[in-house]
């Protein structure tokens, strides 16, 4: 935790700060470089790294700095109780941005370990391939509630995909602060991240309890899935389900 | 030539093996001393070259599967061909490296250039000579371990019983026998449950030198943890945990991402443990718990450049260390193409230089110097000047000699002391 007047070591060119009056000049700064920080782990977090895995010690030290400077903002005060009226006339900024959230986490959740895979691990046998037939054929009985998972996330329909948001965007917005998001960067920076970046980082898994966002899915028709790519993808995440269903039986 | 991932002399230091990110080990082979030229003492000259690792494609994840080296290790040797492991993120494979200088000639049932002769045709017998030939070096898979690792593998490390080895990926530790392919016993495991948990990675892990059951691994909160398999199959549950208090003085934001160890290596002894973290080199006794024996500050000018560091990336860069044969002298990489050397015993240090362009072969290397303040002497290098796309990650010490390996990105340096 910092106390206002040490000096701080963690932005280059800082000076000391010393004395009550330097420190209440230092404090804007010191929140906007904060601030910076985080849009950058976000940043960091959301590159997409489509042919090769992401480096999993790095999403999570990446992740952990995220989190000590949400912390440090809750317990500052800077995380506030947002005024939902406000959020009408700029609701579609946030959509956006909120859309654009979403994507990138996604292609980034795609990036992740199957933690699936860890009841084979245990105790492999040879017969990988017996294994992974038998996890497909019974994926297909579970397939509609994840395709639709996996659809929203597709970018093919944003329209669908900004709709669905919609609920879950009610829900975040009840934890951002109201401070007059001119820019698309600044929202970005304010929302909960926690719903979304830190948590589909760190699954693979589509059907985490904490999405609560996911939940107005479960009574969407099926839209048609438009490519193979997202076919593939999908099987992969139902493959993930089935496979944690499985272990945890 | 490609990015050399890996450097590890072998038991006698007569070999050096270099994996690079292409997958390709190059194996260097140190020349017999000649009375003619005593000062060549022993030149490193390639010995054996080949491909370890393939590019792979998950088709399950749609993911590509890197085929740069990032572990080699080698087994001590029993007999006249030598034997190494190397592995990539998810397959590790025991390559068998041997010399062939003679040929059989004169078979009964097939001709010199190996066509199968009739054997109706045959008249004679005769018994099979060994001619000598050129010599030539082949390099064998004798085993592929597969399959074993959902995370990617960090570290391997053979045992002091030479019947097993470990593999540790970011979660998971297995324990293999250089026998069995198709099965591993995970000895570690610190995924949780659910994954949204995760805060801690293991980063690195080694066994100890001459106590088959016990081995330590690293994690990415600085902490190093000593098992005994002896304990339990699964060691989850740590014998000692070591761990030094933050100084509340020096916290940041940035303070775990700085703590996380990129490497960790057991004296020759098995009495210290060396850790290598973004700033500094760590000596730990192993009876002393609560806090490192001594600290080296590798490049602690970059402290006050870790924002900087944080948005290139550079602060997650990996970097080794390595004692030398009497644990005296430990040495690891830095950026600029730096390396640091500390004696444990006089408490001096030097920074040296791995490049051509400022040193000449067979010259005695001149220590460098980074200005931190506002005047640069002359030679010295200011901290803004440094390239940090120039870094020594990887780097050996040869088992009895002074002699090192240092690799600079594609590039293999090899020096050793000065004969007088």
């Amino acid at each position: 935790m910092f106390v206002r007047g040490l000096k701080r070591k963690c932005f280059d060119g800082e000076e000391d700060i010393e004395g009550t009056l330097a420190g209440i000049k230092a404090i804007p700064s010191y929140n906007l470089q904060r601030q910076s920080l985080l849009d950058m782990s976000l940043v960091k977090l959301q590159l997409c790294h489509m042919l090769v895995e992401p480096n999993l010690c790095r999403s999570v030290l990446i992740a952990n700095t995220v989190r000590q400077i949400q912390e440090e903002m809750t317990q500052d005060g800077t995380w506030q109780m947002i005024n939902t009226q406000s959020t009408g006339q700029t609701s579609l900024d946030r959509l956006v941005s909120t859309d654009i959230l979403c994507r990138s986490s996604r292609e980034q959740a795609e990036g992740k370990q199957v933690p699936g895979y860890s009841s084979f691990s245990k105790d492999f046998e040879d017969d990988q391939t017996q294994d992974s037939s038998e996890t497909m054929s019974t994926s297909s009985s579970v397939q509609t509630p994840r395709n639709l998972q996996s659809n929203v996330w597709e970018m093919e329909n944003p329209q669908e995909s900004r709709g669905n948001f919609q609920k879950s965007l009610d829900q975040i917005f009840e934890t951002l602060e109201n401070k007059n998001p001119n820019s698309v960067e600044d929202l970005f920076s304010e929302v909960d991240n926690s719903y979304y970046d830190l948590d589909t980082m760190l699954t693979g898994m589509m059907s985490n309890t904490k999405m609560g966002h996911c939940d107005g899915l479960e009574t969407f028709s099926s839209p048609t899935t438009a490519t193979s790519n997202s076919n593939c993808k999908s099987d992969l995440n139902e493959l993930d389900h089935i496979v944690e269903i499985l272990v945890e039986s | 030539a490609d990015i050399i991932s890996t450097v590890e002399f072998n038991h006698t230091g007569e070999l050096l093996a270099t994996g690079d990110k292409g997958g390709r080990v190059v194996i260097f082979q140190r020349e017999q001393e000649s009375k003619q030229q005593p000062q060549r003492r022993g030149e490193y000259n390639v010995y054996s070259t080949f491909q370890s690792h393939e590019p792979e494609f998950d088709y399950l994840k749609s993911l590509e599967i890197e085929e740069k080296i990032n572990k080699i290790r080698w087994l001590p040797q029993h007999n006249a061909a030598y034997f190494l492991l190397s592995t990539n993120d998810k397959t590790v494979k025991l390559w068998k490296v041997s010399e062939r200088d003679k040929r059989p000639e004169g078979y009964n049932l097939k001709d010199e250039d190996g066509r199968l002769r009739d054997p109706s045709m045959i008249t004679t017998l005769r018994v099979p000579v060994l001619r000598p030939m050129d010599l030539m070096v082949e390099a064998t898979p004798r085993r592929v371990f597969a399959n074993a690792h959902t995370y990617h593998i960090n570290s391997i490390s053979v045992n002091s019983d030479y019947e097993t080895y470990m593999s540790a990926d970011d979660l998971r530790i297995n324990l293999w026998n250089f026998e069995i392919t198709n099965q591993s016993f995970n000895i570690v495991d610190i995924k949780p449950a659910n994954m949204e948990e995760l805060t801690e990675v293991i980063t690195a892990a080694e066994f100890h030198p001459h106590h088959c059951n016990a081995f330590v691994y690293s994690s990415s909160k600085g902490t190093i943890r000593l098992c005994d398999m002896r304990a339990a199959a699964l060691c989850d549950r740590h014998a000692k945990f070591f761990e030094e208090p933050e100084d509340p003085s020096n916290r940041s934001f940035f303070s775990e991402i700085i703590s996380s160890i990129s490497d960790v290596k057991f004296s020759h002894s098995g009495r210290y443990i060396m850790t290598r973290d973004y700033l500094t080199v760590k000596v730990w006794d192993l009876n002393m718990e609560n806090r490192p024996m001594e600290t080296y500050q590798v490049h602690d000018y970059l402290r006050s450049k870790l924002c900087s560091l944080y948005e290139n990336d550079c602060i997650f860069d990996k970097f080794e260390c390595v004692w030398n044969g009497s644990d005296s002298v430990i040495m690891t990489g830095s950026y600029n193409n730096f390396f640091r050397m500390f004696d444990r015993n006089t408490k001096r240090d030097v920074t040296l230089e791995a490049s051509r362009e400022n040193s000449k072969p067979r010259a005695v290397l001149k220590p460098r110097k980074v200005c931190v303040g506002g005047k640069r002497r002359k030679d010295e290098i200011s901290v803004d000047s440094l390239d940090f796309s120039k870094k020594i990650l990887h780097t050996a010490w040869h088992p009895s000699e002074n002699i090192i390996a240092v690799a600079a990105t594609n590039n293999l340096y090899i020096f050793q002391d000065k004969v007088n």
